[in-house]
């Protein structure tokens, strides 16, 4: 029997792309028409820019997306609400449990179980989330700095990442996608044994992370490269809706960890860094990585309180049970719901709308933080270089699989 | 400004004929605004120095089926300086045929822009097209994508470019 999937090979397949919005008899007799991916490793993955340069300085940017849509939207309408969760996974692929415990919260609250949750479980969400925080700045700081020229970071970045994705693996089983937090629970309660590693593994982050101040933020070539590169202007984030380290480089103190005091982190010590121009102007391509730098340090003293509480009155015990609250049946109420958190990049929501009927939501969209931060690259790239196109797009560090879904 | 007198306010400036309904078990709670006059309540809610919603978190359509014959589009809206968060809902009839003109609601694109990207995906997987918009095309899809994917009654198309879509029922 043939191959079901099969590909017709025409030749005039190969010339249909998906069209540009610009055409060459339209442009200007100086301007030129460039072509930047869906295959380019400054992408971060499957993006392609069309770019209209007057030599080498950038006249206009249009996103093409869609080369990784998953349809995360149809399926998330097709399945239970608890299926639903390995999805979550693979939409921001490089901070899997902050999306997961975005989308468990909303079908909590929705249910009205949140406050049955036992504080344990809820702090171990948190410090999965944040190891998982540290793992994605990683990523984003060292191919940030690959981006511009430099190749040590990305390894050095990738070393520490490392050890972290084996302190989730040890805890789920995976490295990257982790089906972790159930909706009302936890997959397994922590390894015996995992407090301690993860101690040690702080204590060996400590004196790495001032490494990466003093090799990536402070060093001259990379400030001469992103400082003053990319300015954006506060009301322009505002008005585009940007959030998370973009934002807060651009000089706006708004964390919905803090605003909206959802899990355990109102009991939780932490500042929320913003950008100040140290460097240049504020809401440059500096800010948003000194941001996200010192985000690193944020996350840090979390996942200490949170190891404090986990090993004094929160200690595991025999009887403690991370699935005793997950729900046999999760049907929600006929009602529509709007769930926000703050994940790495940003803001990532969920609306819902139950009919209260069945165990499927009846629509679930996904607000998805780096799809609205990517709106905002023609605004800020337009008047730069070819080159400062390049170092912006890293700044806003966007991860293709939560921007397609 | 708490949920009531942000309605009062809106039936202050509207009148009453604006108002088509609220839902204050919504989380956020939500108003629903006539379809005419939405571009014209956010520019109030946006401008007003009471309500300030200056950041628009998120902008949802929804198909409610052939059955009820509906449309939606839900907007979230939030105030970074009062802290208070909003939902508006408008609702459009529906076209069953493929061949009808597409239904039409106003662009908010000229408040907040980030409605821009927003309002081509819900244009894209729901066929819902907004009037004034400066760059109405499909963001997720290809542009050569034949139906709307989102509808509750989308129908795959057989093939595209030559590849059987929906694999399972293919006769080669």
């Amino acid at each position: 029997m043939a191959n079901p999937i099969q590909y017709q090979y025409e030749k005039e397949n190969l010339h249909r792309s998906e069209p540009n919005k610009y055409q060459p008899e339209h442009l200007k007799p100086e301007e030129m028409l460039i072509n930047i991916g869906p295959q380019h490793p400054s992408t971060h993955g499957v993006l392609r820019l069309e770019v209209v340069v007057d030599g080498e300085i950038v006249v206009d940017v249009v996103p093409h997306l869609g080369y990784l849509h998953r349809c995360f939207e149809k399926h998330a309408e097709s399945m239970p609400y608890n299926q639903t969760i390995p999805y979550i996974d693979r939409m921001d692929y490089l901070a899997a449990m902050n999306s997961e415990h975005a989308y468990v919260m909303g079908v909590e609250r929705m249910l009205g179980i949140e406050k049955d949750i036992p504080p344990r479980v809820e702090y171990i969400r948190v410090l999965v989330a944040e190891l998982n925080r540290l793992a994605s700045h990683f990523v984003s700081i060292g191919t940030y700095a690959m981006d511009i020229g430099a190749y040590t970071p990305f390894l050095w970045m990738m070393r520490d990442r490392e050890h972290i994705q084996r302190l989730l693996e040890w805890i789920c089983g995976a490295r990257m996608l982790y089906n972790y937090i159930w909706i009302g629970g936890l997959f397994y309660d922590l390894p015996v044994g995992f407090e301690e590693r993860c101690q040690e593994f702080i204590r060996y982050l400590k004196p790495k992370l001032i490494e990466l101040n003093q090799l990536v933020i402070e060093n001259k070539i990379f400030v001469e490269r992103t400082a003053n590169v990319g300015v954006l202007p506060l009301d322009l984030a505002i008005n585009y809706a940007i959030s998370g380290p973009m934002l807060r480089g651009s000089g706006l103190k708004l964390d919905f960890r803090k605003v909206d005091n959802y899990s355990v982190y109102p009991e939780l010590e932490f500042d929320i860094p913003v950008g100040e121009g140290l460097m240049g102007t504020t809401g440059d391509c500096w800010d948003r990585t000194y941001v996200r730098v010192q985000e690193c340090y944020e996350s840090v003293k979390i996942i200490e309180q949170c190891l404090e509480r986990l090993q004094s009155d929160l200690k595991r015990t025999r009887e403690f049970d991370p699935r005793a609250h997950v729900p046999k049946k999760i049907r929600p109420k006929k009602q529509d719901f709007y769930v926000r958190a703050e994940n790495p990049r940003g803001e990532l929501g969920f609306f819902f709308r139950a009919d209260g009927r069945s165990d499927i939501p009846f629509r679930c969209k996904a607000r998805s933080s780096c799809f609205v931060n990517l709106s905002v690259i023609a605004e800020i790239s337009k008047g730069g270089m070819v080159a400062d196109l390049i170092a912006i797009l890293g700044s806003i560090d966007i991860v293709l699989g939560e921007v397609d879904r | 400004m708490c949920f009531e007198n942000i309605v009062t306010l809106l039936i202050d400036k509207f009148g009453e004929g604006m108002l088509e309904g609220t839902d204050k078990d919504a989380t956020p709670p939500i108003i629903q605004v006539a379809v005419k006059q939405i571009a014209a309540v956010c520019m109030e809610l946006y401008e007003n120095k009471q309500t300030y919603f200056d950041y628009l978190s998120c902008l949802t359509g929804i198909d409610n089926g052939p059955d009820a014959g509906t449309l939606e589009v839900v907007y979230h809206l939030y105030s970074i300086p009062y802290n208070v968060a909003l939902g508006l809902k408008v609702q459009v009839p529906r076209n069953n045929k493929a061949t009808d003109a597409l239904p039409q609601v106003p662009t908010v694109s000229h408040i907040w822009r980030t409605a821009d990207w927003h309002e081509r995906e819900a244009y894209d997987v729901l066929g819902i097209h907004f009037t004034g918009h400066p760059d109405m095309r499909r963001i997720l899809l290809p542009a050569d994508w034949e139906g709307h994917p989102l509808r509750k009654d989308d129908q795959l198309q057989q093939k595209y470019h030559g590849i059987h879509v929906d694999y399972n029922t293919t006769d080669n």
